[in-house]
């Protein structure tokens, strides 16, 4: 049955001449300087002098307590918020002063609502931007299904849905893909995952993690949750009141450095266990175990059973996906029956699932080993106990190594510029240290 | 004579006046929408402009119907006029303050998305706010011409078009014999167009409210 159509046609807004947004797939550098938001009537500035420097392709995450002014801080980026002095350059072009609307349409922006318009289908959100920007139908249209094919939802099934008829989860991933949709250097998200159930938001974290090794938008993320800063940032600007800076660094270096008590007590406890969402099983090393398929015959498992050096093989399916450990009593006790034979394996991980992923699943298994599985779900070896330990304790100590030698540097460079006061000359332009501002 | 017959007999000035009453209206329903809407969107925004837009438009409500036309007179003249007049007065109140509630009510979250993928102001409003704040508009609208069309039925007093003439022959010349058949007749023709006009609302309802804010 055709529904009607509504007729309250959109006006077009804007400038139509606006050159649509060029295919820059990477992202642009953000410079923030003195950035200072007063509201009248309060003496104290919302956001006091905050200078940053954030690298094109970079992932940022603001962090903080509420009410520290971070999303204040964010929203002057696009100027949804003026901030009262200070300056903002993008790509090195100065956008303070620049017509609002008109940058606004070169930074995506996604929130934690979703902000989708419930009277607009999932297209006709998505196509907002493009549209805007100037560009044709049939250009748009195409994009329309490439956002949607991008953010994991079937063109065909989501295209005409409206807001209301989808999920959290899929609200959300269209307010990405419409935020994405003119191509913008720049991506700015408010809590975007703030609204949904762990789960959802623990794949939508994936999928964005996912997103942006395709895209190397630069990204401004905000947060309250510290977990989800380590889990998506690259760097992490940790913020207390007025958004002043107590820490802009690495997840690893201010995991195992934090600089002060405030962003001690911001990281938490467990800061170790944390260290595990910061590597993937694809960076340690995993051990191959012998295997046998289900179609081989008996004696062939027998026979590895016998020759192997460890007392269980694992059996794959007959697509190579690991289905049971067998030991060397089971075939006996099952009377050399296969379908009764073993133990079914119920865990498995993937490449990219995180250490703290890893060992959960090790830690639940019975006999402290668990298979890794490819893409499609096909065996490619073992992650135990030992493994586990083992890389732990490399990534600790390097982590502190690092720290040491960050200190270390920090420390010259304030010995050297003491020396410089001291003889009269001016002192040197700090260099760039790897936390990029101060 | 029956009322039947009455109806039979008079027909066609019947019908005349059932489309001038339609008509009249109409009219100023539309004029009143334009108008309620626009001070809708000038006021909205300042809690103060907004209050006194709403306070205004239910002052004129609370003058009897019969006195403002009575008013008019002298200053529009007999006729036309003043029906439009008073007609698009009344019919301001419901559509100003539907419109104004329907355009604060639209979600903050939705106008900062809004505004933060780069729409401007006008783009926003027509695009955005507006449609979202059409369904109650449009209930204020509907209860408007509701109102408008007992109201209409006064401005004969001032010589204006309608039904209302019916009534006011018959109320002239109570006793006769066709005196409960004229107020009959225009009575019961007020009450189908108001009808007809609700059903005719529920369809541009349908038509017009994006199924994604249907209820």
């Amino acid at each position: 049955m055709p529904e009607p159509e509504p007729v309250s046609e959109p006006v077009s807004g804007g400038t139509p001449g606006a050159a649509p947004a060029a295919g820059n797939p990477s992202g642009a550098t953000i410079e923030l300087e003195n950035l200072t938001k007063r509201y009248p009537g309060n003496p104290a500035p919302a956001v006091d002098c905050v200078n940053m420097e954030i690298k094109a392709g970079e992932l940022v995450v603001f962090v903080g307590p509420s009410g520290c002014g971070k999303t204040t801080t964010m929203k002057m980026i696009n100027r949804l918020i003026e901030p009262t002095s200070g300056r903002i350059r993008i790509d090195d072009e100065d956008v303070t002063d620049m017509d609002p609307v008109k940058l606004r349409r070169k930074i995506g922006y996604a929130i934690q609502s979703s902000g989708l318009f419930p009277h607009m289908t999932v297209a006709q959100n998505i196509a907002l931007v493009p549209r805007m920007t100037g560009w044709s139908k049939g250009r748009t249209d195409a994009r329309v299904e490439e956002m949607l094919d991008l953010v994991g939802l079937d063109p065909g099934e989501f295209r005409g849905r409206y807001p209301r008829q989808l999920s959290g989860g899929q609200q959300q991933r269209v307010g990405v893909a419409r935020a994405l949709a003119a191509d913008p250097p720049v991506l700015l998200m408010d809590e975007p995952f703030g609204a949904v159930d762990p789960i959802t938001r623990d794949h939508l974290q994936d999928e964005l993690i996912r997103l942006q090794h395709e895209l190397h938008k630069t990204i401004v993320f905000v947060t309250h949750d510290f977990d989800e800063a380590i889990k998506l940032g690259d760097r992490i600007a940790v913020l207390r009141e007025r958004s002043h800076i107590a820490q802009f660094d690495t997840p690893e270096a201010i995991l195992t450095n934090p600089a002060d008590d405030f962003v001690s007590g911001f990281v938490g406890a467990g800061a170790a266990l944390k260290r595990l969402n910061l590597t993937r099983v694809r960076d340690v090393e995993i051990v191959d175990v012998p295997t046998a398929a289900v179609d081989d015959p008996l004696q062939s498992i027998f026979d590895k059973l016998r020759a192997g050096t460890t007392n269980e093989v694992l059996l794959l399916d007959r697509h190579r996906r690991p289905y049971k450990w067998l030991r060397r009593g089971d075939l006996m006790r099952a009377r050399g029956s296969l379908a009764r034979a073993g133990t079914l394996v119920h865990d498995t991980v993937t490449r990219d699932a995180t250490l703290r992923d890893a060992l959960e699943a090790v830690l639940t298994d019975n006999a402290g080993r668990v298979p890794v599985t490819g893409r499609r779900g096909e065996y490619e070896g073992v992650v135990d106990m030992e493994t586990l330990m083992n890389s732990v304790h490399e990534l600790l100590e390097e982590d502190r190594l690092d720290a040491v030698e960050h200190q270390h540097r920090l420390e010259e460079q304030r010995a050297q510029q003491t020396r410089q006061e001291q003889e009269g000359a001016p002192p040197d332009p700090p260099p760039d240290g790897p936390e990029g501002l101060r | 004579m029956t009322f039947w017959e009455y109806v039979g007999s008079r027909h066609e000035q019947l019908l005349a006046d059932t489309y001038q009453h339609a008509g009249a209206v109409f009219q100023c329903m539309v004029v009143a929408t334009l108008i309620g809407v626009a001070i809708g969107v000038l006021t909205y925004r300042s809690e103060w402009a907004g209050n006194l837009a709403v306070t205004a438009t239910a002052t004129v409500l609370t003058v009897p119907s019969l006195a403002l036309i009575g008013l008019l007179i002298p200053v529009t003249g007999l006729g036309v006029a003043p029906t439009v007049t008073a007609l698009v007065l009344y019919g301001l109140l419901p559509v100003v303050r539907n419109a104004i509630v329907g355009l604060r009510g639209v979600d903050p979250s939705l106008v900062d998305a809004a505004t933060g993928i780069g729409m401007s102001r006008v783009a926003r409003l027509f695009r955005v706010e507006l449609p979202l704040a059409w369904p109650p508009i449009l209930t204020g609208i509907r209860v408007a011409t509701q109102m408008l069309m007992g109201i209409a039925a006064i401005a004969a007093y001032a010589s204006g078009p309608g039904l209302g003439n019916e009534i006011f022959r018959g109320i002239s010349s109570l006793g006769s014999a066709n005196a409960l058949n004229q107020v009959l007749a225009g009575t019961l023709g007020i009450i189908v167009l108001a009808l007809l006009f609700d059903a005719a609302y529920v369809l541009i309802g349908r038509l017009t409210i994006p199924r994604g804010i249907r209820a």
